[in-house]
């Protein structure tokens, strides 16, 4: 099917509206930093050749921009409004899917046909960047666009305790059905031995010993319902709705600097905060604040630049002396700028002009202050810094670059750009200088520069060392060399360069042939190191989530460079782990596989480890990789595959192909998560949105786990939405994540907050909640239980009705409530000082079946006691006064009190943190217990409603005598000693790590207040990695070299059609 | 149609901290640094340490075995005397009658127990029947009356509430008082006799008021209110429940003591908890400091014997009981606290020694952080 449509246009102007109001069809303007609301066809912008820019962190997660361009038709024939207004063309496209990097059309304007791709198309979620205005043809709008399709279905989440919660009210009504049935066949015996015979009983119905059975079960149905806690739902909301109003209230998660508290944005998830045992995270924006700093560099094996950080005391280098300098930019280190004032050192000079001069930036003059365009952060951060060292990028045309250098202006030809792409790691410029004499400029990864050096080039020992530095301080390193061409080795390479440029087949691999020709024999001058900026106190989250056994898998569309950087410097990553490769991992997960179906396919025998040898290990897998291992989308190449496997293994194998494939897919599957949970870090990189809400589900599937996903852009919304939990980064411009979160904060490190207080607190509560709510409610009506014993199994109700009305509502919910709210075992700090205490929650412990059934037990335990003590002591007595206490009436207001004492005082038992609040509802519970049933039990209201209060004068008769009041002790004594004894000796014998915590509270409370030194993560050891990661895929190379960025361009030449399948923006 | 872009920021209502369209300065969103809020309320934290635990136990200890000794002594102290009158055995007076059973039959069946104290019983002695096997605790049993009837209500006692049925009327008559309590109302007539040792029988002086509560008689139960003083002009156009021989005004001719507010009819009234129970029949005061209220000696039970309980297998007992302040005798409660009181004790010891063994040990356990 395909989706044709007209473009409909009845007003000529354009005006401003709302996302809600655009339709397929509509041509809309966008400015610069717009968010692009819908998916787009590019027709036109202000740059040349309508060119457009495009941040698509959003979208994948990558930092650096992408560009777009609009046909070369509609560039030249729609730049007016009047021409947009009468734009009328046909387009036929895919119909909506869920491809970002795929896109297929066709238009067709004035009887001719132009082909449509990605190219031409701005995506949702991402933003218009560098250029002032664009159009465009609205394709795909609200769900059907790609980001949307994307974001995956919006699943009704629930907790694992929910689930649990609903087993078990089924568990209870099995129990009332089984209990009811055995009463009413108790009731039917009865009958047929005494009850027929029993002629003061006689009702005047023919009913049989059967039927009156019958009649009892439901009978016991409606007695016996309160065991069912039905008002359990809505206490657990409450308490819910309590929790996330603390979340929304903590001061602790509050974001000054944006003005951003955190919100629980759903009210129904919070205890399972305190079960997460997985978290997946996004990278840029989550654990990194996007931004990139120069921070250091090394130049002829001097290292310039802090050792560790910003210290306070010393102040940022001042470089007004500088007028192009840019005011944001800090460095601290003096001797650099000294080093260039002096004008004395050559290769400090080099090094920034190198930085000036080899890039891709593109220049906009806006009142005079120059704003660089970059394709990634990186570069910016690169040239921003050459510019406050007085090396200052001042414009460029297609094959020249003006600088100016310490004040005097200078301007290089071009003679080639060789930009980057992931294989070459490294650009290079080679440049004419004014006096003649040509350069060859690279920047690049240290690895591919090293093996590229002059032999005879000077430093390399000292700058190898310097970049170790960087490395373990995880800054993102580059080596910067150059070399000199003599023209006549330039003009041989140039003929080869252009031959290359012009091969029809396989140019991108002639190219980089001949790029190796020309970059060697270089010559080193440094380095320079960039941090990107993780977010505040991100490392100390990710090390005290780690030790409360949470894994934290980073999941991004970003490049596996820097993904892997900033596992090390959010120290997921360490030293001394063994890193596995996407390949690496295919070997091993193909040899499981042969392994297995050599044992005809079952899975029997234990699994041995994937990483036998000692020691951690981590994983590092790309999108690429992940589809292979897991068999996405590669149908065709698995059947050839499994048809070779089938016919090395065995003929006899009758299984449904389909099915072995299911099944081979689905083990396949469940042997990566296994091998990835063998990992103490996964890190999986160039993923798209689908394949992160992908990983998402495997974990949540073969592990059971409960998991968290967090995340800032639009691309995690489908990981967000699938995860148990979603966790938005809020404060940020796009709302795309919170908006499908179920919590928001600013800031990463909140997180810590968020699960180890929060959510254990939640979890604490909501299971002390439960436990003790279903032992009430057991304790309350299972006395109606053994009490049809002695009642003929007629459905006789132990209490008064009023109380039984009452008893959930008013005499019994408010301390439990209270401490579903309030209770703390121990207090935050605590809590976030021993992550170890978070352990139980991820475990289950505190609630499970077995929790049930002890409070089942407990229950009837209590139970009983209830009513055979009172049984024991009123059967043959009589009262005070002669008149016998045995009258059903006093019986029940016996009961009913000892109840009311054993479960406010079994609250009192549980409740770890007594505010005021706690005890008035406590005392309160008890005292409006008994105002209320002196109230319904006086001679008042039995004469005003005569029927309705028939337990006249019961009260005052029967608690005025202190037999029944020693009854009443003696209950509670019973019932609740065992219950102390119990809960002493688990303390005493089996202290959980809480107990513990709590026993020393005082000790480690002391201890907090006093200052804590900083605790400084800094590796001790030395690594030996590259730290080469440029957030930087294939640049503007192309765009500079063809020159159709360049503005003011004297003549508008028309662009080969060959140029244009060039720049492919690498989106995912 | 055209459209341009709209700002994405008031499309997502998010303003980022920046004050909203007009306001200049727009409030922070920051939450309030109150206790409650933070959750920083004052609080008390106990938890069950060996040093509240285990004085705990000791204490209760300590209390609970002197509590079940008086409880005890004092149960033992009390003189009771019971006898059943049912008559199952051949050989038991009673039998005959116990056999010849008829609701209708005019002439009453007697029959008479001897039996002798063997102690005197000092004080006001308070005279039971006891029933056994006796479901008053059936669910229809227990609702089947009508307790605004019961209490005066003239509508109610003309038209009796449909709990009655099928006690509720007879022969197109409402039935006073209704239900199937009041239509198995006890009837047996108890009379007690001292066989003095000359051979001669006194009879004892039974005081049948006094035996229900203040509140049933003055509140719960109430005779309606008719035109004239006459209670069976205020009865007129109800009949008497299909069990019972004489109307419901015909009970006493005390007319504090007769119609609903007989007190042999409130005590019956007040059902019992368990299928074994006892009601008050009649108080024996005490005449005065000289003699015993009962002495020592023979006595004879003449029974009036109306009352069926043979077909349900049920027991009928005459029970003499002296009080004290908690009551009846009933060694349950005694022992039971002595019992939780010496366990409460041992296990204080057991738990002392458990956490001399243990609690040191987990106390200095320190825990990585």
């Amino acid at each position: 099917m395909k989706f044709s449509f007209n473009i409909f246009l009845s007003f000529f102007r354009f005006k401003e509206s709302k996302w809600m109001n655009i339709h397929v069809g509509d041509v809309i303007r966008l400015k610069k930093n717009d968010f692009i609301p819908a998916d787009i066809l590019l027709l036109s912008s202000s740059n040349p050749n309508s060119l457009c820019y495009v941040e698509t962190a959003e979208l994948d997660g990558e930092t650096n921009l992408k560009f777009k361009m609009g046909l070369k038709v509609t560039d030249e024939k729609l730049q007016e409004e009047s021409q947009l207004a009468s734009f009328d063309a046909l387009i036929e496209c895919e119909e909506p899917n869920n491809r970002l990097d795929k896109f297929t059309g066709v238009m067709k304007w004035k009887d001719e046909f132009y082909p449509l791709d990605l190219d031409n198309m701005l995506l949702r979620g991402c933003k218009i960047r560098n250029t002032d205005e664009c159009h465009g043809l609205v394709i795909f709008a609200g769900s059907d666009t790609k980001i949307m399709r994307n974001g995956g279905k919006t699943r009704f989440k629930r907790t694992k305790i929910d689930e649990l919660m609903n087993y078990m009210v089924y568990t209870i009504f099995v129990l009332l059905f089984l209990v009811s049935a055995g009463l009413a066949i108790g009731n039917s015996f009865w009958y047929e031995e005494i009850g027929k015979r029993a002629w003061y009983l006689s009702d005047g119905l023919q009913q049989s010993a059967s039927y009156r059975g019958f009649l009892s079960f439901w009978g016991y149905i409606i007695v016996l319902n309160t065991m069912v806690p039905i008002s359990l739902y809505v206490s657990v909301e409450v308490i819910r709705l309590g929790q996330s109003k603390f979340i929304n209230w903590d001061l602790q998660m509050y974001y000054p600097e944006k003005d951003t508290p955190a919100k629980a944005r759903t009210t129904t998830l919070n205890e399972q905060l305190g079960q997460i045992e997985y978290i997946f995270t996004d990278k840029t924006g989550t654990l990194t604040q996007n931004i990139m700093a120069f921070k250091k560099c090394t130049i002829g094996g001097q290292i310039y630049g802090d050792s560790v950080g910003p210290l306070k005391n010393s102040r940022p280098v001042d470089f007004s002396w500088n007028k192009y300098a840019d005011g944001k930019f800090q460095f601290f280190d003096h001797s650099l700028i000294s080093h260039i004032q002096s004008k004395n050192d050559l290769e400090v000079f080099e090094f920034f002009k190198l930085l000036s001069l080899c890039h891709t930036v593109m220049v906009d003059q806006n009142d005079k202050d120059l704003v660089y365009q970059a394709a990634s952060p990186d570069e910016g951060a690169l040239v921003t810094a050459a510019r406050n060292f007085g090396f200052v990028f001042l414009s460029r045309t297609q094959d020249t670059i003006t600088v100016s250098e310490m004040g005097s202006v200078a301007t290089y030809q071009m003679l080639a750009l060789l930009d980057f792409n992931s294989d070459r790691k490294r650009m290079s410029i080679i440049l004419r200088f004014p006096n003649g004499k040509i350069r060859l400029y690279c920047k690049g990864a240290d690895t591919v520069i090293y093996e590229r050096l002059h032999p005879s080039s000077q430093n390399k020992e000292t700058t190898q060392t310097a970049l170790e530095t960087f490395a373990n301080e995880t800054l993102r390193t580059l080596c910067l060399c150059y070399k000199d061409i003599s023209n006549e080795e330039y003009e041989t390479w140039s003929k080869k360069h252009k031959a290359a440029s012009i091969s029809m087949s396989n140019r991108e691999e002639a190219l980089d042939e001949v790029s190796e020709l020309i970059e060697k024999n270089l010559v080193l001058i440094g380095a320079t190191a960039i941090e990107d900026k993780l977010q505040d106190g991100v490392p100390e989250t990710i090390a005290k989530l780690a030790k409360a056994d949470i894994k934290i898998w980073v999941l991004t569309g970003d490049k596996k460079e820097t993904a892997e950087n900033i596992g090390y410097s959010c120290d997921l990553l360490t030293d001394d782990m063994k890193i596995h490769y996407g390949d690496d991992v295919n070997v091993k997960l193909q040899n499981r596989q042969a392994d297995n179906i050599g044992t005809d396919g079952r899975q029997g025998k234990a699994k041995e480890p994937f990483f036998p040898e000692p020691g951690k290990n981590a994983l590092i897998i790309t999108g690429g990789w992940l589809n292979e291992i897991l068999y996405e989308k590669k149908k065709k190449r698995r059947r050839l595959r499994l048809r070779k496997l089938r016919k090395k293994t065995s003929s006899n194998n009758s299984m449904d192909g389909q099915l072995m494939n299911e099944m081979e897919k689905e083990q396949r599957q469940k042997d990566f998560v296994d091998m990835a949970c063998e990992c103490s870090a996964v890190i999986c990189c160039r993923v798209t949105p689908k394949q992160k809400a992908n990983v998402v589900s495997l974990v949540k599937k073969y592990k059971k786990a409960i998991t968290l996903s967090i995340g800032d852009g639009a691309n995690d919304v489908n990981m967000i939405k699938t995860a148990d939990i979603g966790v938005g980064i809020s404060g940020q411009e796009g709302m795309q994540a919170v908006m499908s979160s179920d919590y928001a904060f600013a800031q990463f490190r909140y997180l810590q907050r968020l699960l180890l207080v929060h959510g254990r607190w939640s979890y604490i509560r909501m299971c002390k909640f439960l436990r003790y709510f279903f032992f009430k409610n057991f304790a309350f009506t299972l006395v109606h239980f053994w009490y049809s014993f002695f009642s003929g199994y007629s459905a006789q109700i132990a209490y008064e009705n009023w109380f039984i009305t009452l008893y959930n509502v008013c005499y019994s919910s408010l301390p439990v409530l209270l401490v579903g709210l309030l209770d703390q075992d121990v207090s935050d700090k605590l809590s976030v000082r021993f992550p170890k205490l978070y352990l139980p929650g991820q475990k289950g412990l505190l609630f499970n079946y077995k929790n049930f059934f002890t409070s089942l037990f407990h229950g009837i335990f209590t139970s009983m006691i209830i009513f055979f003590i009172p049984y024991g002591a009123f059967l043959q007595t009589m009262g005070q006064d002669g008149e016998a206490p045995s009258d059903y009436q006093s019986f029940a207001v016996v009961t009913a009190s000892s109840l009311i004492f054993i479960v406010n005082l079994q609250i009192s038992l549980e409740t770890s943190y007594w505010t005021f609040v706690n005890c008035f509802a406590v005392l309160g519970s008890i005292a409006i217990y008994f105002g209320i049933m002196f109230d319904i039990h006086s001679a008042g209201i039995h004469v005003i409603f005569t029927s309705a209060f028939t337990f006249t004068g019961v009260a005052s008769n029967a608690l005025r005598q202190p037999y029944l009041w020693l009854t009443i002790i003696l209950t509670m004594a019973i019932s609740l000693l065992p219950v102390i004894c119990v809960e002493f000796l688990y303390k005493t014998i089996w202290p959980s790590e809480g107990d513990k915590i709590q026993r020393n509270k005082k000790k480690y409370e002391k201890e907090e207040e006093e200052v804590r030194k900083p605790t400084a993560f800094q590796r001790g050891r030395r690594s030996r990695r590259s730290a080469y990661a440029f957030s930087h895929s294939q640049g503007y190379a192309d765009l500079i070299a063809s020159g159709r960025s360049i503005r003011r361009k004297p003549v508008r030449k028309p662009i080969p059609e060959s140029i244009r399948e060039v720049p492919q923006a690498e989106n995912i | 149609m055209m459209a341009s872009s709209y700002s994405a920021k008031e499309e997502d209502g998010h303003h980022s901290g920046a004050p909203g369209p007009g306001g200049v300065n727009a409030k922070s969103r920051k939450p309030d640094n109150t206790a409650f809020k933070q959750q920083r309320l004052p609080a008390w934290q106990p938890i069950l340490t060996a040093g509240t635990v285990l004085p705990a136990f000791f204490i209760i200890g300590l209390l609970f075995i002197p509590i079940g000794i008086g409880l005890y002594v004092t149960s033992n102290n009390i003189k009771e005397y019971e006898i059943d009158y049912t008559g199952v055995d051949m050989s038991s007076p009673c039998f005959n009658c116990s056999q010849n059973y008829s609701w209708n039959s005019t002439k009453p069946c007697t029959c008479s127990v001897a039996f002798s104290l063997d102690q005197p019983f000092e004080s006001n002695v308070f005279m039971y029947y006891g029933l056994s096997n006796y479901y008053q605790n059936h669910r229809r049993y227990v609702k089947s009356r009508d307790d605004s009837q019961l209490n005066g209500n003239l509508n109610s006692l003309k038209d009796p509430s449909k709990e009655c049925e099928p006690y509720r009327t007879n022969d197109g008559l409402p039935i006073a008082p209704c239900g199937a309590i009041a239509n198995s109302l006890f009837n047996d007539t108890l009379e007690l006799y001292y066989n003095d040792p000359n051979g001669t029988k006194i009879p004892i002086r039974l005081v049948k008021t006094g035996i229900a509560w203040w509140t049933d008689k003055h509140v719960k139960f109430r005779n309606p209110v008719g035109d004239g003083s006459n209670l069976s002009a205020v009865f007129q156009g109800t009949t008497k429940p299909v069990n019972w021989q004489k109307y419901v005004y015909q009970l006493d001719t005390d007319p504090d003591n007769n119609g609903f507010i007989n007190e042999d009819l409130i005590v019956w009234m007040r059902t019992a908890a368990l299928p074994t129970f006892r009601k008050l029949y009649r108080i024996i005061e005490k005449q005065g400091d000289a003699t015993p209220t009962l002495p020592r000696g023979n006595y004879t039970l003449l029974i009036t014997y109306n009352y069926p309980v043979r077909s349900f297998e049920g027991r009928k007992r005459m029970i003499l009981s002296t009080i004290s302040w908690m009551g009846g005798k009933n060694p349950f409660l005694g022992i039971a606290y002595i019992t939780v009181g010496s366990v409460c004790f041992f296990l204080g010891v057991v738990l002392l020694i458990i956490h001399h063994k243990y609690g040191s040990r987990s106390n200095n356990a320190d825990i990585a952080s």
